[in-house]
């Protein structure tokens, strides 16, 4: 069974139905902010969806390319989900409170804090974690950039810096001082690596790094 | 986290049928709740996802008036050209929420109505902190970042970005609940608990922050907040600043304070001062000595009347153009 056969089965139950109708969703519902209470109801079927959990609910999710099926309580964060269960150890578990950044993932693309999303809310998704990006084989261009600039000391924030970085210069191929201040804001290093981590963006403006 | 339910209504009616049922909460970024669960300051029996509810996101510009749908990410809003040029006052306000994970995750709802970062509140001794023997441990204890403008037993700040500016901009709220629609003005979305188990905002069981609406046209408006540092951290004061009238002399002015009080403070005298006056230093001085008017700071906390008049200051020389 490919992989989109696999989604679209799974896509019947209404957790994932949810996720991907979230990816999918544009522009205001018709009338849910002008007072067309009927329109916003028009536009939606009436069946209320099942409450899930507390016990493990299946959810299917990409995780670095490939398809990742499994069963996880509504409760599992998508960063324990991603170390305990699916052996994903490059995000770091540090806070836990969405205010260090290691445990930084792109869904979609978007850089997110995998400690404050739980894995079930990802259903559908696309994670990136800083496995995803390269390799220590075929190291993407800001992990290269990290070792060349000596840009970690103990190394427990690196990869969500990495993976930060990559965001960000996926954003702004040559950022200013205030957008790598903006852009990797999100993340801090305990150790104070940061004249290397500033070096490592800084190349990118040099065309030595992309966010590819 | 304790274990929970988990359901993902496919429509704004079904969410709220769903959050009619006791225990019930809404979910939406996550980047507040999950840390209150985890800490077991809030319990919840079933979390309602609104993540994938269609039409909850959404920016829309429609002649002067700007709506945002609750779920709208505050990265979606930044990135939203047309909105930052209606109400550069914006980008201020989300910016200095300075991570882009947390812009990316957290959302316009979810900024409104993150729950206060009171310190004691955080640590499971309610959003009143009050002893056994009905002592505070906010005015007993450490205040250092509590009110200046404390509301009888509540003494905590609201911690919003947006409602500042959304209060001065005089926005309304749209709320969806089991009685159909109602609108209100932000600021009433928000109050000041007096009894333990209160909370800080006026929505009902089942009711669902759906979006917001502000006129932004022909205002002039600005968000100046005042920090420790520039990385990611609350700020100690903001101050939001909406001016109406052509020409030299301000019609009108709304200003309002952040990080204040438990609601977002609207310095009305301040306000008053300004109406009619042309914006000059001495103007301006006397509107920031207004809006901390009544200011009751407590043991730790007299610097913020200091910080809340620069605060306001700063703002009205944002909004008018001038360094103030």
């Amino acid at each position: 069974m490919t992989d989109d056969a696999k989604r679209s089965g799974l896509s019947r139950r209404s957790f994932l139905r949810s996720g991907a109708a979230g990816a999918l969703s544009g522009g205001l519902a018709a009338g849910l902010l002008t007072g067309d209470a009927a329109a916003a109801a028009a536009a939606t079927d009436a069946e209320a969806p099942d409450t899930v959990g507390p016990g493990p609910v299946e959810i299917e999710l990409e995780v670095n390319g490939a398809t990742r099926r499994l069963a996880v309580e509504p409760r599992v964060t998508l960063l324990d989900g991603l170390r305990d269960r699916l052996d994903v150890t490059g995000p770091k578990r540090v806070c836990d409170r969405g205010t260090c950044g290691a445990c930084t993932v792109l869904e979609d693309g978007r850089p997110i804090y995998a400690c404050s999303r739980l894995m079930i809310e990802s259903a559908g998704r696309s994670i990136t974690t800083v496995e995803g990006l390269g390799s220590p084989d075929a190291m993407h261009d800001v992990q290269q950039a990290f070792v060349e600039n000596d840009a970690q000391q103990c190394g427990y924030c690196t990869p969500g810096f990495v993976v930060a970085t990559a965001a960000l210069l996926a954003r702004h191929p040559a950022p200013s001082e205030r957008e790598i201040e903006a852009g990797l804001g999100g993340n801090l290093c305990r150790c104070g690596t940061y004249k290397g981590i500033r070096a490592v963006v800084e190349g990118a403006g040099g065309g030595g790094v992309s966010g590819g | 986290m304790r274990p929970f339910g988990y359901a993902a209504p496919a429509t704004v009616d079904q969410a709220v049928g769903l959050l009619e049922a006791e225990g019930s909460e809404a979910l939406a970024g996550g980047t507040d709740l999950l840390s209150l669960l985890k800490d077991d300051v809030e319990r919840v029996d079933r979390l309602v996802a609104l993540r994938g509810v269609p039409g909850l996101s959404g920016i829309e510009l429609d002649g002067g008036m700007l709506r945002v749908g609750a779920m709208t990410t505050l990265q979606e809003l930044r990135d939203h050209d047309g909105a930052i040029a209606a109400l550069p006052a914006l980008a201020v306000a989300i910016d200095g929420v300075a991570s882009p994970q947390l812009r990316a995750m957290g959302t316009v709802g979810g900024d409104l109505l993150q729950r206060p970062r009171c310190w004691y509140y955080r640590r499971g001794f309610g959003l009143l902190a009050l002893a056994a023997d009905g002592r505070s441990m906010v005015t007993d204890g450490d205040n250092r970042y509590h009110a200046i403008f404390p509301e009888g037993e509540a003494r905590f700040v609201n911690p919003s970005s947006l409602a500042p500016l959304l209060v001065a901009l005089g926005a309304e709220a749209v709320v969806h609940g089991p009685a159909g629609e109602r609108r209100l003005p932000v600021e009433a979305l928000y109050r000041a608990p007096q009894a333990a188990g209160e909370r800080e905002n006026t929505l009902a069981p089942g009711e669902l922050l759906v979006g917001v609406e502000a006129n932004v046209e022909g205002s002039r408006s600005a968000v100046y907040e005042v920090r420790q540092r520039r990385a990611l951290d609350w700020p100690l004061m903001a101050a939001a600043v909406s001016l109406a009238g052509s020409g030299p002399r301000t019609e009108r002015a709304r200003i309002v304070l952040g990080h204040a009080g438990p609601v977002p403070h609207v310095a009305t005298a301040a306000g008053d001062v300004l109406s009619g006056q042309e914006l000059t230093p001495e103007t301006v001085a006397a509107a920031a000595d207004a809006a901390v008017e009544g200011a009751r700071p407590m043991s730790g906390n007299r610097y913020k009347v200091q910080l809340a008049r620069t605060a306001v200051r700063r703002a009205l020389g944002r909004a008018a153009g001038m360094e103030i």
